[in-house]
């Protein structure tokens, strides 16, 4: 019986590619193959895509710690040398004039990679649970995830570009510190882990549902 | 060797899934400019551009010229006590490079660098290809891969970057913005119009396929309509 209100390209043996949006059905006896015009590899859904999300989403909150709690600039002048974190950075750039530009690190380094992989689990777990409920936000929120998450190689780039000018020895220099290697290690694995999770699979439960009461 | 197995296109060109919810839907005749969205999941599947691949041309031959220009002159420098000092964007990976902080460096090059050049460098060679009559198969493996190189371009993250540390180091020292800063900053905007005026659909519809057999006409195994 056909679930006449949402007709999906899977229920019909079709596979969507993902590259150029061709439809096509793959050849008797065949589970994936590929697609004829952009020559793309084609399946139902992207292959292992809870495993591979849970795998980057697990080892970026590993790399979250030492992040935020390693330096990531150290800092050298006559008087000796200051290392600060994230958080520190964040907290020497506030002042009257520099606020702004304190809460753009604030809200790019430390709550958007947090609120990211908060949101992945979210994801990945109402998915896995089967949930039909809050579909449309659920999709939105992946939407924001996809989008966002570019903009936390913001301090890896401040980090960058301080210590490459800096460097006036014996007055003052700044070296980036082991912390940095952990930062950009969240925002990769992040980014990585949104690309392994097929939003499809949050509606495949709705799908699955209407077929069963139809 | 292996044996490349092709899937058969459906009969209908019209006929669509969303890729963020695999709906099945039909695609409607668009006017230049107008955009179809997806009736469940609300993503935008296709936006019919106007003039796309001249538009795309000029603007990716801007933005080339002007990465070459961003790269080969100072972004930032300082003046302090009487000594200067000045980067260009590839010399801020090199120095964390040379710093022990070699992933990293390896990262910002990616990001600042590689990944901007491949994107501009292969959206030049796809609207150049698709100008022609029947576009060559090379058109469809760049454009193939041209999203990923979308996906790690990181110029405009970059620039809030290089405004933050601006600010951090004018604290110390009086900043000295180079040329590559402003030309970076109108590269951050032809990018943008260069990804927004591109129609990759309108490429694709034209392209030649990588199974020759499967673009002519009569596809075997049509949409039926009924679920298998």
């Amino acid at each position: 019986m056909s679930p006449a209100s949402a007709p999906t390209a899977m229920q019909h043996g079709l596979q969507c590619c993902e590259t150029c949006g061709l439809l096509s059905r793959p050849a008797p006896g065949e589970d994936e193959g590929r697609c004829p015009r952009c020559d793309g590899e084609l399946a139902y859904r992207k292959s292992a895509s809870f495993q591979r999300t849970w795998a980057f989403l697990i080892a970026a909150a590993v790399c979250y710690i030492p992040a935020n709690v390693l330096p990531v600039l150290t800092t050298t002048t006559a008087a000796g040398a200051e290392s600060d974190t994230i958080l520190q950075g964040v907290v020497l750039l506030w002042s009257p004039t520099g606020w702004p530009l304190s809460l753009i690190v604030l809200i790019a380094s430390i709550m958007i990679p947090s609120a990211k992989i908060l949101a992945l689990a979210y994801l990945l777990i109402t998915a896995q649970r089967g949930s039909v409920r809050n579909n449309e936000q659920r999709i939105r929120l992946y939407r924001t995830v996809e989008f966002i998450g570019r903009w936390s190689m913001v301090d890896v780039f401040v980090d960058t570009f301080t210590a490459a000018l800096i460097q006036l020895q014996p007055l003052m220099s700044v070296e980036p510190g082991p912390g940095l290697f952990f930062f950009a290690a969240v925002v990769v694995l992040t980014m990585l882990a949104v690309e392994s999770f097929d939003p499809r699979l949050i509606w495949d439960a709705a799908t699955s549902k209407e077929v069963r009461y139809a | 060797m292996s044996i490349r197995v092709y899937n058969h296109p459906i009969a209908d060109p019209s006929l669509v899934a969303c890729i963020h919810c695999d709906l099945l839907q039909r695609l409607p005749e668009l006017a230049p400019g107008a955009s179809a969205r997806c009736p469940r999941c609300n993503k935008e599947l296709w936006r019919r551009r106007e003039d796309s691949l001249n538009r795309t041309l000029a603007l990716t031959m801007a933005a080339a010229l002007l990465f070459v220009v961003a790269n080969s002159v100072p972004m930032l420098g300082l003046t302090i006590v009487g000594r200067a000092a000045s980067t260009t964007v590839i010399g801020g990976a090199e120095h964390l490079w040379q710093n022990g902080q070699t992933t990293v460096g390896v990262l910002v090059l990616l990001t600042a660098v590689i990944a901007p050049a491949l994107q501009i460098g292969f959206m030049l060679a796809i609207s150049l290809g698709a100008l022609r009559e029947r576009p060559p198969r090379w058109v469809g493996i760049l454009l193939r891969h041209h999203p990923t190189t979308r996906t790690w371009s990181m110029i405009e993250v970059m620039m809030l970057g290089v405004l933050v540390a601006l600010v951090k180091i004018a604290d110390y020292a009086t900043v000295v913005p180079g040329i590559a800063l402003f030309v970076l900053w109108a590269l951050v905007f032809l990018i943008a119009g260069m990804q927004a005026s591109f129609d990759s659909r309108q490429v694709w519809e034209r392209i030649r396929w990588a199974e020759p057999d499967a673009s002519r006409g009569s596809a075997p195994h049509g949409f039926s309509g009924e679920p298998s």
